[in-house]
């Protein structure tokens, strides 16, 4: 789960990590001008997103005064960034900046531990000074017994001294990134990134912006995960929506063919077929392991409730599914939904393949096509999308 | 021969509740010895219907019946304790099935277990491992593929039987097939697989099913080409049409947005074929590839 900005500041603040006198958080251009005019002095108007690139696309504007606020909160709503329609804005104090570092730390897949990233030149984006000026940045590697009690301070200090930031900024941005390790571990999360970490002009150093992913596989131990479901932050599916509440792991794609199976791999190799049969799947939906009849069912419905959808490729290995209550959840579903267009191709194989089967025959329901492999399968589909 | 788990395996199941004992009990009738399952507050009883013991703690089980191997079915949360408890314990081989395990924690695990440990630790979030007619770990099953010479790696569960089956149908059985897992932090990765395979006598073409997201199929690659050049090595990654940013069902199965690069099904394939292996744009041309190479 990625956080928008005003959240990571909150999570920054919640544990510690420096950040600028809180803002507001506004839904209208009233709301903003009267934060504006609340907070008084130069305030920012910032959109929330969950996308970088904000201030490139016009989302991000430095305002004088609580009609100027208004302006810009006016150009700002509504305003698409990559796909990202921006329906909440924060409106933040101004800060005096001296100058602008970058510093993240993230989950590191391929080392299996952590990076440190920090750099003297912030405020852009670090894969392009990376490119260009790379001494400029340095990347610290960190195995999870090297912070076993959190990031030592002489090391974070060290970072800092090789990323050459000004001596008068140096122990205090080594105290706010061993405060970020801790937090990032205390959240778990698998990215905390700075862009830019600031010196104000009195002397201090703060976490301008704030970007924050969580890992959803720690929900658990983390009620306040729901806290940041905030609805308007991210683009809105009626799909996906009804997906996550059902706990069906469901991605939406662009074509017209809805596809589903049983587990992640199978479930992507069926997108491959159905473009290689010269179609497109309409989403990515895993049924899981072991589905029920009624998981069938359910998922099948929600394919179908997406009126994109022209036909249904339904790809079942059976190893600790069964085929025969796939089958039934087939049928289930379509007794249900009644009189709909769309033609389902079913193609089971594994654990109980021949009882499945013989139960879409005996049915021998008008929309539902057997298949015998996943290439027919795939090929049938895409004809019956198609129109053929 | 085979990898990682033979006819002298002896496994231990942590987690009996109704998945844990559901699988252990299907993996018993393969032929799998499992000698025990593990319960802290159980100690003692019989576990039905499997016919074997609980013990309250891997250490026991370890000392007193010759445990070697560890399944470990516990739900997300207890996991890392019980990998730790294991690793502890002394066992030789961890395969951990459980999904959704968090990945600080499986981070803090790869360092201790593996990285410093020395332990092979398989998944987690995996279906496990199958040396057909010898011993079956996990939750493959076991009646669709057959004794063989084909190594098979996979990150996917379902799509590793597609293949077997596919292969068996031809008449093709497998030396050891191994589950790695779909997360992003897992124990064992392709080339540690690849590489025993190349050592095992029994085991002349590899087949490997990776995913989008992350690089370690490049690695294996790499591995290969420099030091396997005349196996059969066929491959196939699956998500072609996934999409950057989205996650597809597994944790790691993601191409980063922003990210590092390399992480799509076709810049995977284009630098597996650049060094020489050949990959399929679907499971069953991975199949046809193996069954073209081995006749």
């Amino acid at each position: 789960m990625d956080l928008v900005e005003y959240q990571g500041k909150q999570l920054f603040e919640r544990n510690g990590v420096p950040v600028p006198p809180p803002g507001k958080v506004c839904r209208t251009p009233d709301e903003v001008e009267q934060a504006a005019r609340d907070l008084g002095g130069m305030t920012v108007i910032k959109a929330q997103v969950k996308m970088g690139g904000r201030g490139k696309a016009g989302g991000v504007k430095l305002a004088r005064s609580p009609e100027e606020a208004r302006e810009h909160a006016e150009s700002i709503f509504g305003l698409d960034i990559k796909g990202h329609i921006v329906n909440v804005i924060y409106v933040e104090p101004g800060s005096d900046i001296a100058e602008e570092y970058y510093l993240s730390v993230v989950h590191d897949r391929v080392g299996k531990g952590y990076l440190v990233i920090c750099s003297r030149e912030g405020g852009m984006d670090i894969e392009e000074v990376n490119r260009t000026n790379p001494d400029a940045v340095v990347k610290e590697p960190l195995l999870p017994s090297e912070a076993a009690d959190g990031l030592p301070r002489e090391r974070a200090l060290d970072i800092m001294t090789r990323a050459n930031l000004p001596e008068d900024a140096r122990e205090q941005a080594a105290d706010l990134l061993v405060g970020l390790f801790a937090a990032m571990k205390a959240e778990d999360a698998t990215l905390m990134e700075i862009n830019p970490l600031i010196l104000t002009t009195d002397g201090r150093v703060l976490a301008l912006d704030a970007k924050v992913s969580l890992d959803n596989n720690a929900d658990f131990r983390h009620d306040a995960y729901a806290e940041w479901e905030v609805e308007g932050l991210e683009p809105a599916d009626p799909q996906e929506q009804a997906a996550k509440e059902a706990g069906i792991q469901y991605v939406k794609l662009d074509g017209d063919v809805g596809v589903l199976g049983n587990g992640a791999g199978l479930v992507m190799a069926s997108l491959d077929v159905v473009a290689q049969a010269g179609g497109q799947a309409a989403n990515f939906l895993d049924i899981g392991g072991g589905a029920s009849a009624e998981t069938m069912a359910e998922s099948l419905r929600l394919v179908l409730s997406d009126d994109r959808v022209k036909s249904v490729l339904v790809n079942i290995f059976g190893g600790i599914t069964r085929c025969d209550l796939v089958a039934e959840g087939v049928l289930g579903a379509m007794d249900q939904l009644g009189d709909i267009e769309q033609k389902l191709v079913v193609r089971l194989d594994g654990t109980h393949a021949d009882e499945g089967r013989a139960m879409l025959t005996d049915a021998n329901h008008r929309n539902v096509v057997a298949a015998a492999t996943m290439a027919e399968a795939a090929e049938r589909a895409v004809a019956f999308a198609s129109g053929a | 021969m085979s990898i990682f788990i033979d006819e002298h395996t002896r496994v231990v199941v942590q987690g009996i509740g109704r998945q844990g004992t559901f699988h252990a009990q299907r993996n018993q009738d393969y032929g799998t010895h499992i000698v025990a399952g593990i319960h802290p507050d159980k100690g003692g009883r019989i576990w039905d219907p499997l016919g074997v013991k609980v013990h309250a703690t891997v250490k026991e089980a370890v000392e007193d019946l010759g445990a070697n191997t560890s399944m470990v079915m516990v739900p997300a949360p207890f996991t890392k304790d019980a990998i730790l408890e294991a690793y502890e314990a002394g066992i030789e081989t961890i395969v951990a099935i459980t999904e959704g395990v968090p990945v600080h924690d499986m981070t803090e695990v790869y360092d201790v277990v593996v990285r410093r440990g020395g332990v092979r630790l398989i998944g987690p979030n995996c279906p496990g491992l199958i040396s057909p007619g010898k011993s079956n770990v996990g939750i493959i099953p076991g009646d669709i593929t057959m004794p063989g010479r084909v190594g098979l790696v996979s990150r996917s569960g379902t799509l590793t039987y597609q293949i077997m089956h596919e292969l068996a149908q031809a008449g093709i059985g497998i030396s050891t097939c191994v589950g790695i897992g779909g997360d992003p932090v897992i124990g064992t990765q392709f080339l540690d697989v690849i590489q025993a395979f190349a050592e095992d006598p029994e085991t002349e073409a590899i087949a490997f099913v990776g995913e989008i997201g992350g690089s370690e199929e490049q690695k294996a690659g790499e591995w290969i080409r420099d030091n396997i050049p005349d196996t059969p090595v066929v491959g196939y990654i699956a998500g072609f049409e996934a999409p950057p940013g989205k996650q597809m069902g597994h944790a790691g199965a993601i191409v980063k947005e922003g990210g590092p690069g390399g992480e799509s099904a076709a810049e995977k394939k284009d630098i597996l074929e650049g060094m020489g292996i050949s990959v399929a744009t679907n499971p069953s041309e991975a199949a046809q590839l193996m069954i073209k190479h081995l006749s």
